[in-house]
């Protein structure tokens, strides 16, 4: 099992999701956080006074799939969360040891 | 279930029917009658006549003097309700201060910012009954629109005409009058807006148990104080009797009899306090610090807008007096104007249209008006207004960049700079057109434009006395305090936001942004202990600015 974090832009969650369903994948975690990359902040203004925040809102979806799934989903995302535009985010992948489902008690790739 | 609302139904048809039948059947009854009685009145036209007289007036009581006196009861009715009305609409502007301050300051702080401008209010009623309505009215004689049946005649004078404070009234006693008691309540909530508005310039970093000492002091006597020379028959007002300066000084409701008075005591707690944490760098240049809820400050705004319909157009202390529809219109002329020049003046220093500013604009516009309202003619609250929306911003950017001091709302500009505007209007711009007989002098108010220089020393003098009584009484007021008992709560506490260590409770407590994220419960269930170590500021302005 590997567990797939990928950071992306706030208005492509629905075409994720929706393409990420088309191959079979249906749980995730989606959290609202904020970071910095290669893009810089905003500039906002307050009474003529200038104020930049150096860290932009994104939206950071968890996936847990079994190993052989993992290419495909990278694929998925790339392709659906990609504008071309500097910020579109970045995913990372890291090995998962157990996995069990609590209704079920299933564990490994059948919690999933 | 559908069967019961069927029996509903049907029954309610069945007694609409009933109704409409004996509806046709009286009417049947009265085109069958030769007199015709009037049974109802649809239009109106027919409501309210001779039968309507009180009994007192009627049949063979009806005289010339029974009929006088109905007529003159009804001249104070309109007098009595136009003021409760007024009254009920400059108590909804407590409503737009709290929205306002609440909203151009940052969530963290967000129970203590509205709860002062809640507290405030009642902390000024109680001593406006104990001592400030007396000292402010005590001596202004009889109230001619509301009775005049109680003469308020007691006046401390250092002279023969020149008197500096009101003697009778004090907790009531003397005062137990449906005439008096109205004027007290009209008069009531425009001390409670003048004690408002400095709570927003010492937002965010005054400590609670000197705020309430503040209140009873503005309300009982910095307020009163002034009050009573302008408006309760003291030495300025009599400036036109006793020198022949004009009509003497004149501030028609309150461009600095509250509004210059609020602001300059702003400015004298904003300066003893100091500026927030992390609002002026080490070289003096100011950095942002945005409100967390712009949509609530423009809601105050507009709340502050609609109040002063009665702030102004219930001034006249009558609603026979009909020059209150040139009040009112003045006043949303001179609102308009402040708010789109700020707009415009904004859109075109900065790049964008800043509605933050807006908002101060249209304040400004509002508050210089307040004072020539009544005098000037709508071309001239036009112009009163657009130099108020320019003056706001020079003034706001002024008070930032050179005073270096920190009014996290602009009210040093709104109410201070735009006050003192506001009365040097009047002295300007009043058309005689209006005024015969205030302060006891028989000519309508003129201003210099119009050919009385007096008018406008006058106005003046004024304006010198509100900046002095405001800025140093409020000045020496605050630093005497700060010496006993300390006004600013701990840097620790202001950075934390004051809601947890001073009020004990969050205003969002599931928003992230109200409160640093270091917070940790304290066994006193009070925030952080006392003495832990804060973050740097550094690291806080890397926050959204918004929350920390």
């Amino acid at each position: 099992m590997k567990k797939i974090e990928a950071i992306i832009r706030h208005i492509k969650l629905d075409d994720v999701k929706t393409a990420l369903d088309g191959i079979g994948i249906r749980g995730m975690t989606v959290t609202d956080v904020k970071g910095a990359g290669k893009q810089k902040g905003y500039t906002e203004q307050w009474r003529g006074s200038k104020l930049t925040v150096f860290l932009n809102p994104k939206l950071e979806l968890k996936i847990i799939v079994p190993d052989d799934m993992v290419a495909k989903v990278i694929e998925t995302i790339a392709q659906t969360a990609r504008t071309g535009e500097i910020g579109d985010g970045k995913i990372f992948v890291s090995g998962v040891e157990e996995a069990v489902a609590i209704r079920t008690g299933a564990s490994g790739n059948d919690a999933l | 279930m559908g069967r019961s609302i069927r029996i509903i139904l049907i029954t309610a048809t069945a007694l609409a029917l009933l109704f409409a039948i004996a509806g046709v059947a009286t009417a049947d009854d009265q085109s069958g009658g030769s007199a015709p009685v009037v049974t109802m009145d649809p239009n109106g036209s027919a409501t309210g006549g001779a039968s309507d007289l009180s009994p007192s007036a009627q049949g063979n009581s009806l005289t010339l003097k029974s009929l006088a006196d109905e007529v003159g009861h009804n001249r104070v009715a309109a007098g009595i309700i136009w003021l409760m009305v007024g009254f009920a609409l400059v108590f909804f502007m407590q409503a737009g201060f709290a929205l306002l301050e609440t909203g151009f300051t940052r969530a963290k702080n967000a129970v203590h910012t509205m709860g002062m401008n809640m507290v405030i209010f009642f902390i000024g009623v109680i001593g406006w009954f104990l001592v400030g309505f007396p000292l402010m009215f005590g001596g202004m004689g009889h109230l001619t629109t509301l009775g005049g049946i109680v003469n308020l005649d007691g006046m401390l004078e250092v002279a023969k005409g020149w008197g500096i404070i009101g003697t009778k009234g004090f907790a009531g006693s003397g005062i137990y009058d449906a005439g008096v008691l109205g004027f007290f309540l009209f008069q009531l909530v425009f001390m409670d807006t003048a004690a408002t508005i400095p709570t927003g310039a010492m937002t965010e970093r005054f400590k609670w148990s000197a705020f309430v000492i503040y209140g009873f002091f503005i309300s009982m006597i910095l307020y009163p104080l002034f009050g009573n020379w302008v408006w309760g028959g003291g030495w300025l007002s009599q400036l036109g009797a006793n020198l022949g300066l004009g009509n003497g000084y004149l501030d028609f409701a309150g461009s600095t009899v509250v509004h210059a008075m609020g602001g300059f005591v702003a400015l004298a707690g904003a300066i003893v306090l100091g500026a927030r944490i992390g609002k002026f760098n080490k070289d003096g240049s100011p950095n942002a610090i945005p409100g967390h809820h712009i949509p609530m400050a423009v809601l105050g705004t507009l709340f502050l807008a609609f109040g002063w319909i009665g702030f102004n157009g219930a001034s006249t202390l009558t609603g026979a007096d009909f020059r209150l529809t040139v009040i009112i219109a003045n006043t949303f002329l001179a609102c308009a104007f402040g708010g789109v020049t700020a707009m415009f003046l904004m859109w075109k220093a900065f790049g964008k249209p800043d509605i933050s500013m807006t908002c101060n604009g249209a304040l400004a516009g509002l508050v210089a008006i307040t004072a020539p309202c009544a005098f000037v003619a709508p071309w001239a609250a036009c112009l009163i207004g657009l130099v108020a929306g320019a003056l706001v911003i020079g003034g706001v950017l002024f008070v930032e960049r050179v005073l270096k001091v920190d009014d996290p709302v602009g009210a040093v500009a709104v109410h201070g700079f735009a006050g003192l505007w506001g009365v040097s209007a009047l002295g300007l711009f009043a058309d005689g057109t209006y005024g015969a007989g205030d302060n006891g002098v028989t000519h309508a108010v003129t201003g210099l434009f119009y050919g009385n220089a007096g008018q406008f020393a006058a106005q003046a003098i004024g304006a010198v006395t509100v900046v002095i009584v405001a800025l140093g009484g409020g000045y020496v007021f605050f630093k005497v305090l700060d010496m006993i008992m300390g006004i600013r709560v701990s840097s620790e506490e202001e950075i934390q936001g004051l809601d947890l260590p001073q009020m004990g409770t969050l205003a969002y407590p599931d928003f992230s942004g109200s409160a640093p994220d270091w917070v940790t419960p304290h066994p006193s269930g009070l925030g952080a202990p006392p003495g832990k170590t804060v973050p740097a500021i550094a690291s806080i302005s890397m926050d959204e600015g918004t929350g920390a």
